[in-house]
């Protein structure tokens, strides 16, 4: 296809490099440097998408970011991203695009009935239309409106796409880089500043690419490369082109999306986009401002857009717009008039309500534009001026209606901006975000040598405040021009005129919303749906909200805008959370002994964020069950070997340890021996438990205590908080040394013959009894020895340093299988501690007391410690208390399941009823029973009763006899032994 | 929002666990009234304006005061706990 509206010479495109892409199917040409918009353009496609609601045939309406219109869909590899703004969708080769909103095609889109069925779906229409019959709202009505009206679609995949987040700090973080920002960025990256120039474009410039003012004596365009290039060759300064500050946040925080990879194809090995959150000491805000449109009838036609993007098009884009009529209500438009005369544009008509002064270039007419016809694309202009009412034809009309400062981030920390009545706009106030400051056009400053003055003085000041000495740096001399606006809002004349573009909303729509009573802003937008779209009024919510002020008579300042919030652009949820999809959802912490386990076939499973393995299968064994058996079976009769370096290792050490220890721990630890171990529990402030572990006394001076799995990190904020808050002057240090350790349990009568094969010294019942410590030499390698039992066995548990754990885990595994034993999981080690009565944090859940689990005489007497006032205070110790109790089935063989809730044999299954609740269950090989703990009210006095099992979501009840928690060795000499 | 740590500076609050009010630091004696420990465990203000709570910086385990404003969201200051009981 040629490229039939491109003006021959002109535009910044690189015509060396021609790019081919398709738009709905067809093929087109366009140009490096092209967007999707200025290449449709240049192809005479004016038509680019339907409107949301009447499915009115679109076109591009701006150059930039808060484009309305011509929203499409990206394709790759049988992915779609909707939504794309043509406008800020570069081009490159094989891009695919198409339109949406539209069926069959965007040409011929049969649900255009709409718009003849406009007069029945105004503002409100589904809170009216659809009301009855009320069951008709899910089935019918919604599903049928969702499919009429809406935007994109999506594939229905993954998206597979790489994103990234990123973190960067800056002294002065500008945004925007028109004349203001890029004096901003210069005067401090001079002064030496840390300086990230942040600009949405692909290039930097603003303003100046498409208006080139002239600066010191050169074109605009000209002057900002030249600055951009001495920018970017200053190492304190990075340039982030492509992307958008999308958010102002708290203590010089920033969110921005760079748009990475979307300008490539996708073969290239880049992320798509990504999330920077930016934190800066200062920042300037030189956004420029966004020109806005005039709501006459029918301003909606393809052809159709603002002055501002027509000047993009025409220098930036080398777009030949063809026969132009310009609709303008201030000086800026007068400029774009002349400026596009100069470039070449014929100008038909000069509209303005302002009585202005004939000019030799074009017709000037004061007077407004009432209508427009053109079914797919505009073809005349329809106007009243004081010699009546003319039509003209043409392809271009340009709307000029002023300009909005682009203040939206400066009012994300929820101030409101002031109402201007000099430029008929919102203008920001002082210190709206904490240490941004608002300069150029964004801050009132319309002139370009305003611009550039008002930049370097940003930065000049932002200096100051960083104790940095500004540069002496002149300010280049351009136009300083006066920019002088008469409000026009709305055109008066029969028709529907369009304010919300993106969204349908015309001006009678605002006016029904106040005539029906919702003439608050807030209201009016709700109700009407104004700047909800994806641009999120950027072009119309100040039209919108006048319209609103003319109709209630309140005023402008009175009538108020509607709160700006982040993000500034849409944003894809898939950049916001870059790299939290599978693996890295969560960390992933990985014992010394899992590439082992998982060659003996172990299935891993989770225990927080650490991998632990569930069973060791072995040929024959069909389900995991079988392989749980049997390892249970091996640690009672022979040995078993299990990893425990997964629970929490805390070093204690100085004079003061000890009594650091009798703080935290319910029990009395500063009477323990060096070279014994105690078990302990450690109590909340609030009287419940918080967890429980083991306490070993290394030396006088030196404890090493453990935590559960899980818990570990909290404890460790707990012990770090009651060292820090109540003990500052005492001799105590505290760290965590669980990954420095790998620890591994040995459990089972021949516990002892297993260890004996490993250590230097050998160790026998009477020289290293229950519950004692040391260190000892393992294979050669310093380690350190305790003899405690999780399983109720025999049992020790050797430490190593954990480059060593994956060798002694070998070791031990062999060692074990020669006397009979191997490895066992964690199923295993559940049903072991089970048949013990050892609780878990299945048991000690949060909400239960020492009393509860039949540990009050824990509590010490005698000493104060973390917990104990509130442990006794009324309702924490007491009959009426559920109770940690064992339950066995009546028939051994049912099965318990664990969540399931006691009531008596008889009572009905009611919450009244409710008696208690069970926490772990586990079928023991040992006692040939499914065994269950749970809490029984007053569960102790009830051993001997029956109690039902109901469990609601497995539909399953049991009867169960209530015992002791400890079904196996009750007198516990089997691990003492 | 950005907490300085009195060990490692200014760090973005992802960095940080929140636990609550600076309560926490004046503990009853084990002996006090009920009500006492009712308040030190239970009983919180929710001033609109300036409120001292207290952060765990996880990476070194410090615990900061910090002062700070629930409606303008400035950061006054940021102790640490460890000065100031003892």
């Amino acid at each position: 296809m040629t490229q039939s509206h491109r003006i021959p010479g002109k535009g910044r495109i690189d015509r060396a490099r021609p790019v081919r892409f398709t738009f709905d199917g067809r093929d087109y040409d366009g140009y490096h440097g092209d967007t999707l918009a200025s290449a449709l353009l240049a192809n005479g496609v004016r038509l680019m998408g339907r409107s949301f609601k009447y499915h009115r045939p679109r076109g591009v309406m701006t150059a930039g970011s808060e484009e309305p219109n011509a929203l499409v869909e990206v394709l790759e590899d049988g992915q779609h991203t909707p939504n794309v703004r043509a406008t800020m969708q570069e081009l490159f080769p094989g891009l695919h695009a198409r339109s949406q909103n539209r069926w069959p095609s965007l040409s011929f889109d049969a649900l255009a009935v709409n718009d003849r069925l406009s007069a029945f779906l105004s503002a409100g229409f589904y809170y009216k239309t659809f009301m009855w019959p009320p069951a008709w709202w899910e089935k019918i009505y919604e599903p049928l409106i969702r499919r009429a009206a809406g935007l994109g679609s999506l594939s229905g995949r993954h998206d597979e796409g790489r994103y990234e987040k990123a973190w960067a700090h800056c002294d002065l973080l500008v945004i925007g880089s028109g004349p203001a920002g890029l004096m901003a960025a210069l005067t401090a990256a001079r002064a030496g500043a840390d300086v990230i120039l942040a600009e949405e474009d692909r290039e930097m410039g603003g303003r100046l690419l498409s208006d080139a003012p002239e600066i010191d004596g050169r074109k605009g365009d000209a002057w900002a490369l030249a600055i951009v290039a001495e920018l970017a060759s200053m190492p304190n300064v990075r340039l982030m082109p492509r992307t958008t500050v999308t958010g102002a946040y708290d203590d010089g925080t920033y969110g921005a999306l760079e748009r990475v990879g979307l300008h490539v194809p996708t073969l290239a090995d880049l992320p798509r986009e990504c999330f920077w959150r930016i934190v800066a000491k200062r920042a300037i805000l030189a956004a420029g401002a966004l020109e806005r449109p005039i709501a006459h009838p029918d301003n909606d036609r393809p052809g159709v857009m603002m002055a501002s993007a027509l000047r993009s098009y025409v220098r930036r884009w080398g777009v030949d717009p063809g026969r132009v009529v310009i609709f303008g209500n201030n000086d800026s438009a007068l400029d774009a008039a002349r400026t596009l005369t100069a470039e070449g544009v014929r100008i038909l008509a000069y509209i303005d309500p302002r009585p202005v002064p004939p000019v030799e270039e074009f017709r000037v007419y004061q007077g407004d534009v009432v209508g427009t016809t053109g079914h797919l694309g505009l073809q005349t202009v329809r106007f009243r001026h004081r010699g009546g009412v003319s039509e003209i034809a043409a392809e271009t009309l340009a709307l000029a209606g002023g300009w909005n400062p682009t203040l939206h981030l400066a009012c994300h920390m929820n101030t409101r901006p002031d109402w201007n009545e000099g430029i008929a706009a919102f203008v920001p106030r002082p210190d709206m975000v904490p240490g941004l400051a608002v300069a150029g056009a964004a801050a009132n400053r319309f002139s370009t040598a305003a611009c550039l003055a008002d930049g370097a003085g940003a930065a000049a000041a932002a200096l100051a405040d960083l104790g940095l000495k500004a540069p002496d740096l002149p300010v280049p001399k351009a136009e300083d021009g006066v920019y002088a606006i008469a409000p026009l809002w709305s055109v008066e004349a029969p028709g529907r005129a369009w304010l919300d573009f993106a969204n349908d909303v015309t001006t009678k729509d605002v006016e029904l919303a106040a005539r029906e009573g919702f003439a608050s802003v807030e209201h009016m937008k709700r109700y009407t749906t104004q700047g909800m779209a994806p641009d999120q009024g950027k072009s119309s919510n100040v039209t919108a909200l006048a319209v609103l002020a003319e109709t209630t008579g309140q005023g402008i300042p009175t009538t108020g805008t509607t709160t700006f919030r982040p993000p500034f652009v849409p944003i894809s949820i898939a950049a916001l959370g870059a790299g939290g999809r599978g693996h890295g959802f969560a960390p992933e912490r990985r014992t010394t002994s899992e590439l082992a386990s998982r060659r003996m076939g172990a299935p891993m499973i989770e225990a927080g964020l650490w991998f632990r393995p569930s069973y060791f299968p072995r040929e024959g064994e069909a389900t995991w069950r079988d392989s749980c058996d049997r390892e249970v079976t091996l640690v009672r009769q022979a040995v078993g070997v299990c990893d425990v370096s997964t629970l929490g290792k805390i070093d204690v050490q100085g004079a003061d340890a000890e009594r650091f220890l009798d703080l935290v721990y319910s029990n009395t630890m500063s009477t323990l021996k060096p070279g014994r171990v105690r078990y302990g529990l450690m109590l909340r402030e609030d009287g419940h438990v918080m967890d429980d572990g083991t306490c070993a006394r290394l030396s006088e001076r030196h404890f090493l205590i453990t935590t559960t799995t899980a818990a570990a990190g909290p404890v460790m904020r707990h012990l770090d908080f009651v060292q820090q808050a109540f003990c500052g002057d005492w001799d105590v240090r505290l760290i965590s040394v669980t990954e420095q350790w790998a620890q591994f349990a040995l459990a089972g009568p021949r516990a002892r013959d297993l260890l004996n094969t490993l250590l230097r010294d050998p160790v026998n019942a009477q020289g290293f009894p229950f519950m004692a410590c040391s260190e000892t030499r393992i294979l050669g390698v310093l380690g350190r020895l305790f003899r405690i039992s999780f399983s109720g066995e025999l049992g020790y548990e050797v430490a190593v340093p954990a480059r060593y754990g994956a060798a002694l885990f070998d070791r031990l595994v062999a060692e074990a299988e020669n006397l009979g034993g191997g490895a066992y999981g964690m199923e295993a080690l559940n049903v072991l501690r089970i048949e013990k009565g050892f609780i878990t944090h299945a048991e000690i859940h949060g909400r239960v007391t020492a009393f509860d689990i039949g540990m009050e005489r824990m509590v010490a007497a005698g000493k104060d410690c973390i917990g104990k006032a509130a442990s006794q205070r009324p309702g924490m110790i007491g009959p009426e208390r559920e109770q940690l109790v064992g339950l066995m089935p009546l028939e051994g063989h049912a099965s318990l399941t664990a969540g399931a809730h006691l009531y008596e044999e008889k009572a009905p299954a009611t919450a009244a009823n409710g008696q208690g609740y069970v926490t772990s269950v586990g079928y023991s090989p040992t006692l040939n029973s499914w065994l269950g703990l749970g809490f029984l009210k007053n569960g102790r006095a009830r051993h001997g009763e029956t109690v039902r099992l109901e469990d609601g979501l497995r539909k399953r009840k049991v009867q169960a006899r209530v015992c002791d928690p400890v079904f196996f060795d009750r007198d516990g000499g089997r691990m003492r032994g | 929002m950005r907490i300085t740590c009195p060990c490692c500076g200014s760090r973005d609050r992802r960095e940080f666990t929140y636990y609550g009010s600076d309560d926490y630091l004046r503990r009853p004696d084990a002996d006090a009234a009920a009500q006492a420990w009712d308040d030190y465990l239970h009983n919180r203000d929710n001033p609109a304006g300036e409120t001292r709570d207290l952060w765990y910086h996880d990476p070194c385990g410090t615990w900061v005061k910090v002062t700070r404003d629930t409606v303008t969201h400035a950061i006054h200051a940021c102790e640490p706990v460890a000065g100031e009981a003892g």
